[in-house]
């Protein structure tokens, strides 16, 4: 579904990633994890096409996403800090989104916008809202339009353990209907049982892309956490 | 090409309180004018000088901050199926429209009622695109700049090079070049500064001319023919397309 061709992107003399080559496919739910500042975001936000790599290429469905903006149609995106225009209620926010994706009434998923119930909120302005609430409206934005690739940048941080729990089975679910969800995360016990392959990045440099069942094999234990912890240490060493 | 952005930001930009102000400032300033001076050019004469320094102040300033204001409110938009040459140009017609309609209320329609006709005319022409050109201005600076604190006083140089130091240096290139025949030269350099030309084509207008000597007259042999006239308004709207053209590029390349 997605393709990462030799993708590398610096700022000035930074480099943020350095050839990074990836594929995920539908029905798949991939955690990428990494430390602080390894790069996760800004290969999320390359593959949304907010930032511009300085060489390689993205293809999504067998097409590169160099200057396309169509495909994006397909993409749900729910950004680490839920930013928008400070002016506008939430209602306003989402009468705006649907403007934008013009999508019938009756093929919108409505599951979390009823869950969180974001109707009972509609005419609070966005500067008011707590950090949590804006994760929800993020997160009801996202899964909102029905599309096939999900990418959920920190989804957990700021959300109460009942929005939590909610979020984690709208995400099982949607699993389940072949789509494929790209996930960073911090907090890895939150997702142990949901992630079906993990890919670490440390320093801009795609560590491994493997299944969690051959992490566990590989680092010789049964829990998530541990494993990831295992091999933070063992690359921690190498260097 | 998708209009629905432009409706979010003009009412998003029509709820702003600066807006609102600046628009019951203009139309305070030009009413207590017009209620003063019997004289209808004197009239003009006046509001021209506010016009010319506060139009392309507010229009730059306000263009820059609510740009930067706004960057949350772009980035959400890159990330949603749109084009990002769309996103640019909706943004810039909202500018754009909230500042023309701010003046048009303020300036335009008191100016219409009370000193109807040619002058008043071209001073209301020459407002709505000096609005124009300076959000135009202002949408490049904002793109190049990342840094909200430098992209404003960038804007504010800009507004005082325009406004003040290009005449000043022109008045010094004038009084070391007084030997020479440059009166048609002087034509060209003043196209490099919209403010100038704007001031030109009102003074032109009313009559004032005749008091600017020798080059009043040759200003008017150029400004006051149709050809002349055709090729500032042309060279205006350049003002407002290259600067536009030019940050619409960088957009597109832009990381946010």
């Amino acid at each position: 579904m997605i393709k990462i061709e030799q993708l590398s992107k610096s700022f000035g003399k930074l480099h943020v990633l350095k050839n990074i080559d990836l594929q995920l496919e539908g029905g798949e739910c991939v955690s990428l994890i990494g430390p602080n500042g390894s790069g996760k975001t800004t290969l999320i936000k390359s593959i949304l096409g907010m930032v511009i790599p300085s060489s390689g290429r993205i293809l999504f469905e067998h097409k590169n996403i160099h200057g396309a903006w169509q495909y994006r149609q397909d993409i749900g995106y729910m950004p680490q800090i839920g930013e928008y225009p400070e002016n506008m209620t939430i209602g306003q926010v989402v009468d705006m989104m649907k403007d934008i994706r013009r999508m019938p009434e009756a093929e919108m998923d409505m599951e979390l916008y009823d869950k969180f119930e974001l109707h009972r909120m509609l005419d609070k302005r966005m500067r008011t809202l707590s950090g949590g609430t804006r994760q929800k409206v993020s997160a009801c934005l996202a899964f909102m339009f029905n599309p096939k690739t999900l990418i959920l940048d920190e989804p957990t941080a700021g959300l109460d353990p009942l929005a939590t729990e909610i979020l984690k089975e709208k995400i099982i679910k949607e699993k389940h209907k072949n789509k494929l969800i790209l996930i960073t995360s911090h907090v890895l016990s939150d997702l142990d049982d949901l992630v079906t392959q993990i890919t670490y990045m440390q320093d801009g440099q795609l560590i491994f892309h493997k299944t969690i069942e051959a992490l566990k094999t590989d680092t010789d234990t049964d829990k998530l956490s541990k494993a990831i912890a295992q091999v933070m240490r063992t690359e921690g060493g190498l260097r | 090409m998708n209009n629905k952005i432009i409706k979010y930001v003009i009412t998003d930009l029509l709820r702003n309180r600066t807006i609102l102000v600046y628009t019951l400032v203009l139309l305070a300033l030009s009413l207590s004018i017009f209620m003063i001076e019997d004289n209808t050019d004197k009239g003009i004469a006046s509001l021209l000088n506010i016009v010319l320094f506060v139009i392309p102040l507010v229009s730059i300033v306000f263009s820059t901050i609510y740009l930067y204001n706004s960057s949350e409110f772009i980035a959400l938009l890159v990330s949603q199926p749109l084009k990002r040459q769309t996103i640019w140009l909706s943004l810039f017609i909202g500018l754009a429209t909230a500042m023309s309609l701010a003046f048009l209320v303020g300036v335009g329609i008191p100016t219409l009622l009370f000193a109807p006709g040619i002058s008043g005319i071209t001073l209301v022409i020459d407002g709505l695109l000096l609005s124009l050109i300076f959000v135009s201005i202002a949408m490049w600076t904002s793109v190049r700049i990342r840094d909200k604190a430098k992209g404003i006083g960038l804007a504010i140089m800009l507004w005082l090079y325009f406004a003040l130091i290009f005449d000043a240096l022109l008045l010094f290139a004038l009084f070391q070049f007084a030997d020479y025949p440059i009166e048609n030269l002087m034509i060209a350099v003043c196209m490099l500064n919209p403010i100038d030309i704007s001031r030109i084509l009102i003074l032109l207008q009313i009559d004032l001319s005749a008091m600017m000597g020798y080059t009043g007259a040759i200003f008017r042999n150029f400004f006051g023919t149709h050809s002349g006239m055709i090729i500032t308004f042309i060279i205006m709207l350049l003002w407002a397309a290259i600067p536009l053209y030019f940050s619409t590029r960088f957009f597109k390349q832009k990381d946010l």
